[in-house]
């Protein structure tokens, strides 16, 4: 239907895209590309923009002004049903007074396919979500997981070259949840088509995305790999935002960060630039005090152990440094941590390795 | 579900079994009023009526009430002219109602609370009132016919009263809230996502209309529906202002019958067959709608 015709997936170029509602910025000049056949998830607070920003992608919201292309198509200002692209809801949008199969028809059914052919596709879709036979089912009679199943189905039986996710695992339980995002990530291999999903859940984020952009305040702020946006994050927002974090000044002496008086060996010398020091839990690690020698390949920092808490496959330390700052501390629970277990109210070192050392610019948002 | 003997044995089972038992007859008591007012204004009645249906001028029990009526060409007019009406009412209703109510479905939350009470102030006049003031408007030297004839729109006045066109209308009037309410009760519930995804799918705007808002919006409809041409089978002030006795209903005949003639056996049997046919297209709608619902599923997802 696109004139681009045997790509499978499109590219999708997003510039200066303005959504004002009053005086609210709900997007604020948003440039952003994603490539072709990339798995790109809008990750943000509620009320960040990223639905929004979706919205505008599928074409239910107009923007201000902007440019919104894919491909070389500029679309901004066309109707959402001629952009070809497949949505899935956030509460799925299944029509509820027609069955499975007539669901998944019903963009062939509007693309005048052949019956014959629409009954042959929707058993394919339904294959590839792995809900063969379900056709004849009513949609009330679906689970949680089929609706979601079903809502993909339909969203890719068109073979739309753009698929827009918003949240759409939110309504599922945990371990559903986890399975579908595995599922999901296969099957954007399988079909490679250009996906851009949106969620509020950084760990989901992390696990299916080819790149995550982070965006607050109808802002982009950080578009990375996962990796990168965990590791290395580029403002205190996106530090404290994914992940637990702790951030803590630093001063500079002779060029040279120090915290506490204790100058820092940072490996990556673009890490060793801004003035915030990123105090992860899981990073840091209880130096044991009679094997004094370890603490020589880390940057140490000494506090008081204030409480202890067991979480089964980890457990919590929350330690008071001695400059009066809290920090939390976990550790893996096995047989080497859990034999060096401090007491409460004793001194104690932690390290932090030299690679895991990361200082952020306070520039930007400080919640 | 194999039914299960209730466990009598355990701590306080008897005593809790006894409070459930207690809980259940409280309830019932709260209904006991309303039970005894339909008992009294309903049930009796209707079986006197019933009775009175059964006996002949000459006061000898028989069935002449009810074959005369099947014999009698004038009787058979009366009903289909009473099903006519409340068929095209209905139709007016549904043609006027069904855009207002989509309309007013679609407009911010303010501004369809007051074009809801606009539908519903006609509740506040009386149907009396209401009827002839449509009297007023409609005929010969009234206003339709005045500004039409001075506009140039039409030379000799049009008769919109004492006839069909003036029962419909007025009919249509009174009759349209009992439309509309349930209609944009329904179709308020109809979730906007589903037109999103249905535009999403490839669905321009009429068609996102009539292969998903319409279906539904298709329970508040035939609801709405039934419930104007139920109350048209036995209305009976506006038809008789306004129809200017040409459109004879069955309610009308049933008061010439009683008030002229005397003749209340007649008159029961009218009753007793228009309850009963009401009954049946009561009966119809209802499997109608279940059918629907079966179709529709809920609306919940």
């Amino acid at each position: 239907m696109t004139d681009t015709g045997s790509a499978r997936a499109l590219p999708i170029h997003i510039r200066s895209v303005t959504k004002t509602y009053g005086s609210i910025f709900a997007l604020d000049n948003v440039d952003l590309d994603v490539r072709s056949g990339e798995f790109l998830t809008l990750l943000g607070p509620s009320g960040s923009g990223k639905t929004t920003l979706l919205m505008v992608l599928a074409g239910f919201t107009r923007p201000d002004y902007g440019s919104l292309k894919f491909g070389a198509q500029e679309i901004i200002r066309m109707p959402p049903h001629l952009r070809e692209v497949g949505m899935v809801f956030q509460n799925y949008a299944l029509f509820p007074h027609m069955n499975v199969a007539d669901n998944i028809g019903f963009p062939l059914k509007l693309r005048g396919v052949a019956k014959d052919q629409i009954a042959q596709r929707v058993e394919d879709a339904l294959a590839t979500v792995q809900l063969d036979g379900y056709g004849d089912r009513q949609i009330t009679q679906l689970s949680g997981g089929q609706k979601q199943r079903v809502a993909l189905a339909r969203a890719i039986v068109f073979e739309p070259q753009i698929l827009l996710m918003d949240e759409p695992l939110s309504a599922l339980d945990k371990k559903l949840r986890e399975h579908m995002q595995i599922e999901l990530r296969h099957l954007h291999e399988k079909l490679g088509m250009t996906t851009v999903y949106v969620t509020h859940d950084q760990r989901e984020a992390l696990t299916m995305s080819d790149r995550v952009a982070v965006i607050n305040y109808g802002k982009l702020i950080q578009l990375d790999e996962p990796r990168r946006i965990y590791d290395q994050p580029t403002n205190s927002f996106v530090a404290n935002f994914i992940g637990e974090s702790t951030l803590v000044p630093v001063e500079r002496r002779d060029g040279k960060a120090c915290y506490n008086g204790t100058p820092l060996e940072i490996t990556d010398p673009e890490m060793a630039k801004g003035d915030l020091l990123m105090l992860r839990p899981e990073r840091l690690i209880i130096l044991n005090p009679e094997t004094g020698s370890s603490s020589a390949s880390y940057n140490c920092f000494k506090g008081r152990v204030d409480e202890i808490v067991y979480q089964g496959e980890s457990f919590i330390t929350w330690v008071t440094l001695n400059d009066g700052t809290k920090i939390t501390v976990r550790s893996i629970s096995q047989q080497q941590t859990l034999s060096a277990v401090p007491d409460r109210g004793c001194e104690i070192m932690l390290g932090l390795h030299p690679d895991e050392t990361v200082l952020i610019a306070s520039d930007g948002d400080n919640t | 579900m194999n039914s299960q003997k209730p466990i009598t044995a355990g701590i306080n089972a008897e005593g809790l079994r006894r409070d459930r038992i207690r809980e259940k007859l409280t309830l019932f008591g709260l209904s006991v009023p309303a039970l005894i007012l339909v008992l009294v204004i309903i049930v009796v009645p209707v079986g006197w009526l019933f009775w009175l249906s059964l006996f002949n001028d000459e006061g000898a029990l028989s069935l002449s009430n009810y074959t005369r009526m099947l014999d009698s060409k004038s009787y058979t007019r009366i009903f289909r002219t009473t099903f006519e009406v409340s068929f095209f009412t209905t139709l007016i209703c549904v043609l006027i109602g069904y855009p207002l109510a989509y309309f007013l479905v679609q407009l911010p939350k303010r501004w369809a609370a007051l074009g809801m009470v606009t539908v519903l102030l006609p509740f506040w006049t009386s149907l009396l009132v209401r009827t002839y003031a449509w009297l007023v408007v409609l005929q010969r030297k009234g206003l339709v016919n005045q500004w039409g004839m001075d506009l140039g729109w039409w030379d000799e006045p049009i008769r919109l009263v004492h006839n069909l066109n003036g029962t419909l209308i007025g009919m249509a009037h009174i009759m349209l809230p009992f439309l509309v309410l349930p209609l944009f009760g329904s179709m308020k519930a109809i979730d906007y996502d589903y037109m999103k995804a249905a535009s999403n799918l490839g669905a321009n705007p009429v068609k996102a209309f009539w292969y998903v808002f319409f279906p539904l919006s298709l329970p508040g409809l035939f609801a709405g529906m039934i419930v104007v041409f139920v109350l048209c089978l036995g209305f009976f002030i506006t038809p008789a202002v306004l129809g200017g006795g040409k459109v004879i209903m069955v309610s009308m005949k049933i008061e010439t019958l009683i008030d002229l003639f005397f003749n209340f056996g007649t008159a029961s049997a009218l009753g007793v067959v228009l309850l009963v046919l009401t009954l049946a297209v009561l009966f119809l709608a209802h499997k109608l709608l279940q059918l629907d619902r079966v179709l529709g599923g809920g609306q919940n997802t």
